[in-house]
């Protein structure tokens, strides 16, 4: 939303038109929100990989990627309505995700978080590269789920896209909480999290928890980039920068905390939006890495999170 | 974690072995192009092997290098470029000397930045300090872009001059070759006298425990800190260098797919291994060359050979590899392969 639409009146000087910059700021504000949903479901994708696992799951900027093009391939080349294509695209990228762990996680030698990291790394870059050569460079287009009448809220203009950005992340966080919360799968995740070899014991299968929760991670990576693909369009490495923000909110929200990772989404979308339209459009990608190296560096923990002790 | 188990004395052997055989290469190697293929590794080589003391010996990994690499090489650039410093030299000052003087400075400016950012950085671990070197990397790239009055914006700097001692210019493959090369024998031996001392010691301890290190009086931060301005200040010579030569630097060439390159580096040609850089760079540097043909195929390559890597052998593709030859000449009966296993997923 934020790169696509020009900024109004940009030669009037703005201190005179309190009018335009309320407007403004309320325009930005509700593009930094549509963004910043978008960037809770991927920190929501990143904790629950690591919260099952304790690995950081860069494969994940990747699930965004191939839920939009799969969506888009199936989309227009295959003709399949959108109420078809995005479920099988999302049940695809799911089992794209259990496969890699299947075949990459459990696999390696090393559990070691270090070694993980970078076969995630590495396995991003492998689907990277073959998405780019699939796909080609040029982006693909997903057309608005209903309608692209503009609507008025607050003095900004907002399409229906953006709603429906809102209500499937607050319906998907609401959805995850509940599974945490109430069902037994949930709680058995919880624990496998808490302390593998207890809930070992307690006949939980870890390494099935760990399977599901690259699968979900997979689910919830794909409807992310789903959904804002009507808005930005999608290509081959549309998911890296949106990932590695994710990222950046799932720490500013505190890593693995599921409160935190909606609030640090929304946080950081509002905070990049508003710094694009008021200090300069520029440095717009950086403001989120900026946040990211400011807050490793002065509170790692995150601001919901709890801070880690280290035992020797 | 002796590199491939040589002594040190062997390590002075095999650098006069290699400057020996680097001073007949190029009788053998006639075409410009094998040439350049060449410098490009003694170019890797030298970041390579200051990385690798970060992460094989420090314990400490970064994929922002590529970041350091880019501040020597623009520094390098947009000083002997835009900037007409000459003035500000005295008139006895060769002309000549010039852009070497920037180099040290590029390399001054590098350290220092890298200081200040190493102090905070490298408090962080595991994952955390991964993704801030990450970030840092993609920070440096942003402006590197958007700051085009200084940096040239997507299109970098051309027309870097080439390097020269009086009237001989470094301006052929060959002539910058004998440069490139002396200047990696000389990284070598600068980290093997590294390792081999008492701050390799200290680093070594801190690699396998850092804590314990702390206990036996080691200041880790401190330690880790001065490796990863000594990593950055190779990669800014790097960097220089590669300006000076290519003559031409672009955003590209130092964004985060260059990091990863460099890390894999690291990690094909052995982790913590100094001959392993030298080894892991020319590995990496002929891969991407014979797969430039199929560009694309470049970086699923990379990524393929990153994920199995570590999967098979998180010690590195090398000493993997010779470990497991050597296993099976003497495999003994009391040794399972689960202990094997162990032993090998405590490296790095």
């Amino acid at each position: 939303m934020g790169e696509s639409k020009p900024r109004a009146v940009p030669w009037k000087p703005r201190l005179f038109c309190v009018m335009t910059l309320l407007d403004n700021f309320s325009q930005f504000v509700f593009s930094g929100l549509t963004t910043g949903s978008i960037y809770a479901l991927i920190a929501i994708g990143f904790g629950v990989v690591h919260n099952a696992s304790g690995i950081m799951n860069l494969v994940q900027c990747e699930f965004i990627t191939l839920g939009g093009m799969i969506t888009a391939t199936f989309y227009t080349f295959a003709g399949i309505p959108l109420a078809v294509s995005i479920p099988s695209a999302i049940i695809t990228v799911t089992l794209i995700g259990a496969l890699f762990e299947r075949s990459a996680i459990r696999t390696a030698r090393s559990q070691q978080v270090v070694i993980l990291i970078f076969i995630t790394i590495g396995a991003s870059i492998f689907i990277k590269g073959l998405a780019l050569i699939v796909w080609g460079s040029d982006p693909f287009v997903l057309p608005p789920f209903s309608g692209n009448e503009p609507i008025h809220i607050l003095g900004a203009t907002i399409v229906p896209q953006n709603l429906w950005v809102f209500a499937i992340t607050i319906s998907v966080v609401t959805a995850l909480h509940f599974f945490f919360k109430k069902s037994i799968t949930g709680k058995a995740m919880r624990a496998a999290c808490c302390n593998r070899r207890a809930a070992a014991l307690a006949g939980i299968s870890v390494n099935r928890m760990i399977l599901l929760s690259f699968a979900m991670s997979g689910a919830v990576g794909a409807v992310a980039g789903i959904i804002i693909a009507p808005i930005t369009t999608t290509s081959y490495d549309v998911g890296f920068m949106l990932g590695l923000k994710g990222f950046s909110a799932a720490v500013l929200g505190g890593y693995g905390s599921m409160p935190g990772a909606v609030l640090g989404g929304l946080l950081l979308g509002v905070m990049e939006s508003l710094a694009a339209g008021l200090i300069s459009s520029a440095y717009k990608n950086a403001v989120a890495f900026i946040i990211l190296l400011l807050v490793l560096f002065i509170r790692p923990s995150g601001l919901l999170g709890e801070p880690e002790t280290e035992r020797v | 974690m002796q590199p491939f188990g040589f002594r040190e004395n062997a390590n002075t052997c095999y650098l006069l072995i290699l400057a020996f055989t680097l001073v007949f290469l190029p009788l053998l190697i006639r075409s410009s192009y094998y040439l350049l293929v060449v410098n490009l590794i003694g170019l890797n080589t030298i970041l390579v092997v200051g990385l690798n003391l970060l992460i094989g010996y420090a314990g400490q990994i970064s994929i922002g290098h590529a970041a350091f690499f880019g501040m020597g090489a623009y520094f390098s650039a947009i000083l002997t470029t835009s900037f007409g410093l000459s003035v500000w030299f005295p008139s006895w000052f060769p002309g000549w000397l010039i852009p070497w003087v920037i180099i040290l400075f590029a390399m001054l400016f590098t350290g220092a930045v890298a200081y200040l950012i190493g102090i905070p950085t490298l408090k962080l671990k595991g994952n955390y300090l991964v993704m801030a070197t990450l970030g840092f990397n993609i920070i440096f790239e942003i402006v590197l872009v958007e700051w085009d009055s200084v940096t040239g914006g997507a299109n970098g700097m051309a027309g870097v001059p080439y390097l020269a001692v009086g009237d001989f210019y470094f301006n052929s493959d060959l002539r910058f070759y004998c440069l490139v090369w002396s200047l990696c024998l000389l990284t070598l031996i600068v980290s093997f006298n590294l390792v081999n001392s008492r701050v390799g010691r200290a680093m070594k301890a801190i690699h396998d425990s850092e804590v314990a290190a702390n206990t036996m009086g080691i200041n880790t931060h401190r330690y880790k800190v001065k490796v990863f301005v000594l990593s950055a200040v190779f990669a800014s010579l790097a960097g220089s260098l590669y300006a000076h030569y290519i003559t031409v630097i672009t955003p590209k060439s130092c964004d985060i797919m260059y990091s990863i390159q460099v890390v894999i580096m690291v990690i094909v040609g052995g982790i913590g291994s100094v001959w392993g850089s030298l080894f892991g760079a020319t590995l990496l540097i002929l891969l991407s060359e014979v797969l430039h043909v199929i560009e694309k195929f470049n970086v699923v390559a990379l990524g393929l050979i990153l994920m199995l890597v570590m999967i098979f052998f998180p010690e590195g593709l090398i000493p993997g590899l010779l470990k497991r030859r050597r296993s099976q000449v003497q495999s003994s009966p009391f040794r399972s392969r689960r202990s094997e296993v162990r032993s090998q997923t405590s490296d790095l």
